[in-house]
């Protein structure tokens, strides 16, 4: 068991937790590349999901988008970013990590969001409208806080997914917490590639926890008290 | 991936033919195994969950933070001892099918009707006969839903093990990347996309051969 020496050892290294390529800079770019993309694809999925469902259209498309989405893997996904940063001159690293991790976000964001809103308990939009709220006011003060848990669920298993494949970016020259284990690998430095091996586990760990207590916090009240 | 040169040589695709076989191939049997694996030990642990419902949720965590560890990850921990082997790839690719397996295999036996059960039980059928005529025929449709979604997703995850040198398709993806070299990126990309589709349809038919009653209606 002299690897699980090595590998606290290499924790134990000052020069590990210091400077661009220690371990506290690498999970902020890490953070930094799961962020945004998880940003952007809310930007793209959440307005059109939300239109989607509370109109009812498109539910075909919005529920099959997701297997579509699991069909992609994601390494090849990370070799079309590539492709597309390339001959637009966006270089290697953050952008083609980016167009990869992107569309990994988007299917799972719009089912949850198309589902969380379509289930939405009918009788309550239409006493709202009977209320005479407006239809962007139902969607804003009924249709959302309602269906939020189910579309935190959704953005958590886009944002496990992103924090998982993120570390992939290193495989293109990117940075975040990829970088101990592709460089781990190259080198064979087995204290490296574990500890690296670690890290990120424990980020998907803690992302995934983070998401549950939000998707648990965001449970209305009310409804609890009606079940 | 300079300029000028086209996205797909179609020249680079003929001489490469042999090579584009036997990564398929290795592609499949690298998804085989995981699938039939992942399927054996999901079951041992399903039943041993249907009989002892307290197991159920610690099954399921324990399943649970193995699906959440980036596959990257769960390789860099295992290289040092299995080395850049199928063997490694492989207890990374069954791990990744548990949690969707067990998931849909114990909720299909729970959601068989109780009335069902009952009847049987009162028509003399023993415990174990229930679970093999009656319960696990039931709950097929959802035990092949949970299957299709393992194949898919191990099939994607099957290009990442090109990083220790298995990879089926995902080989190419990887020279491609390291070449920057479009075509072969293409192939390993839209190929193992290809690959899901078929094999998914093939599973549902399958599906649908197994379980004739589900077309009555």
């Amino acid at each position: 068991m002299s690897l699980l020496g090595d590998v606290a050892r290499w924790f134990a290294d000052p020069a590990h937790w210091q400077g661009p390529q220690g371990i506290p800079a690498r999970v902020l770019e890490h953070l930094e590349y799961s962020g945004v993309a998880i940003a952007l694809a809310l930007l793209i999925a959440l307005p059109v999901a939300l239109y989607l469902g509370h109109t009812g259209r498109g539910g075909f498309v919005a529920i099959n988008v997701a297997n579509i989405g699991r069909a992609l893997p994601s390494f090849a996904l990370l070799g079309f970013g590539l492709l597309i940063a390339i001959p637009l001159g966006l270089g290697l690293g953050f952008w083609p990590t980016m167009f990869a991790l992107v569309p990994l976000a988007i299917p799972p964001i719009v089912t949850n969001t198309f589902v969380a809103i379509r289930e939405v308990d009918r009788d309550v939009v239409d006493a709202a409208r009977g209320m005479g709220l407006a239809e962007g006011q139902i969607l804003r003060s009924i249709e959302i806080p309602l269906g939020l848990p189910l579309i935190l669920a959704g953005l958590r298993t886009a944002a496990v997914n992103v924090v998982a494949t993120a570390t992939l970016g290193a495989v293109v020259a990117g940075g975040a917490l990829g970088r101990f284990i592709v460089d781990g690998f190259a080198l064979r430095e087995f204290d490296q590639l574990v500890a690296g091996g670690i890290l990120v586990a424990l980020l998907a760990i803690v992302t995934e926890a983070t998401f549950s207590v939000l998707e648990r916090a965001s449970r209305s009240p009310g409804m609890a008290a009606i079940r | 991936m300079t300029a000028g040169e086209p996205l797909i040589r179609w020249d680079w695709l003929g001489s490469h033919a042999e090579e584009i076989g036997q990564r398929i191939g290795e592609h499949l049997e690298l998804t085989v195994i995981a699938v039939v694996v992942g399927l054996v030990i999901a079951f041992a642990l399903s039943f041993v969950a249907l009989r002892v419902p307290r197991l159920y949720p610690p099954i399921t965590g324990i399943t649970g933070i193995l699906y959440t560890i980036p596959s990257l990850a769960l390789f860099a921990f295992l290289v040092p001892y299995t080395g850049l082997s199928v063997l490694t790839a492989e207890i990374g690719l069954v791990s990744y099918t548990l949690l969707i397996l067990i998931r849909n295999i114990v909720g299909g036996i729970r959601g068989v009707p109780a009335e069902v059960r009952e009847a049987a039980l009162g028509m003399g059928y023993t415990t174990r006969q229930i679970l093999w005529r009656i319960e696990l025929p039931l709950a097929l449709g959802v035990i092949f839903a949970g299957i299709r979604v393992a194949t898919i997703t191990t099939i994607g995850l099957v290009t990442v093990t090109a990083l220790i040198g298995e990879g089926g398709l995902g080989y190419f993806i990887l020279l491609g990347i390291q070449l920057f070299f479009s075509t072969p990126l293409i192939v390993g990309a839209v190929g193992s996309v290809l690959l899901a589709v078929l094999i998914d349809g093939g599973l549902v038919l399958v599906q649908h051969a197994l379980t004739p009653w589900s077309r009555v209606r």
